[in-house]
């Protein structure tokens, strides 16, 4: 088991460096935007990847409410947060981006808005989960919202006119990304995902781990008043 | 090239922190199972 995950871990490590080369050497340079285009080569491949980080939390979500298993719920939290952790980084890379390219931080168009109101509820779940007696029902139901604003946050640059570029890929007529960059673009999202699942599966190990001890100590206070009874 | 740089560090500063915060929490999660053992 430890050995399979050293080598996991060995994997992604390459992969991740792989990816680092693709985008910073490999990949051609924008003609107009020139190297800070690059930017989008981790942007990108981390906003999808924290989406499927959501749709891993909805799933696990719906799948506690129906069987109540604590498991579902580990995984559930496990992947909100690492999905929070993405789009971390993908509202902080893309002001980076946009501060040369448009020459502004921020502004309030229906993608950034959205992106910056999804990582928002997540936190909000996060927070439910701490500070309300780790109420996983409560925050299961919020995880729902949270993936209705997943689709949303995808389908705003195909819905309305917005300062955020339109999509390059399924974009339809006109959209598309030269070969090379497509290239850089795939082996970011691949290293990410496996990165992700990797601290998915850290994170799942922790919080079962919790859940023991939190059951442990549930045992230990029912035990101690009946053994003082008894004496 | 900046904005580039501070894009790729921040990402990996992000999850840098991340995983400190996960190691720190396993840690804490140990030692009380340690004293859970104890008594």
């Amino acid at each position: 088991m430890k050995s399979s995950f050293v080598i996991f871990a060995l994997l992604i490590f390459a992969l991740l460096s792989f990816g680092l080369y693709e985008g910073l050497v490999a990949a051609p340079t924008e003609q107009t935007m020139g190297d800070v285009q690059r930017i989008f080569y981790y942007h990108m491949p981390s906003a999808i990847t924290a989406f499927l980080c959501f749709f891993v939390n909805f799933g696990a979500s719906i799948a506690y409410l129906m069987k109540r298993r604590p498991a579902a719920d580990a995984l559930a939290v496990s992947a909100a947060e690492v999905g929070v952790v993405f789009t971390t980084v993908v509202l902080v890379t893309g002001p980076l981006w946009a501060r040369p390219v448009w020459g502004i931080w921020w502004t309030w168009d229906a993608r950034l808005t959205s992106t910056l109101v999804l990582w928002l509820i997540y936190v909000s779940y996060l927070i439910l989960r701490r500070f309300s007696g780790n109420n996983p029902v409560l925050s299961a139901v919020l995880a729902i919202f949270g993936a209705a604003d997943v689709i949303f946050v995808y389908m705003a640059i195909r819905w309305f006119r917005t300062q955020h570029p339109q999509p390059v890929i399924g974009g339809g007529e006109g959209s598309g990304i030269d070969p090379h960059m497509f290239q850089a673009l795939l082996a970011n999202f691949v290293a990410f995902a496996a990165f992700a699942a990797m601290v998915i599966f850290i994170r799942y190990r922790l919080e079962r781990l919790r859940q023991q001890v939190e059951e442990a100590h549930a045992m230990r206070a029912i035990s101690e008043p009946a053994e003082r009874v008894s004496r | 090239m900046n904005y580039l740089y501070a894009a790729y560090g921040a990402t990996w500063v992000i999850h840098i922190v991340y995983l400190v915060i996960l190691t720190r929490g396993y840690a804490k999660l140990r030692e009380e199972i340690k004293d859970l053992e104890k008594h």
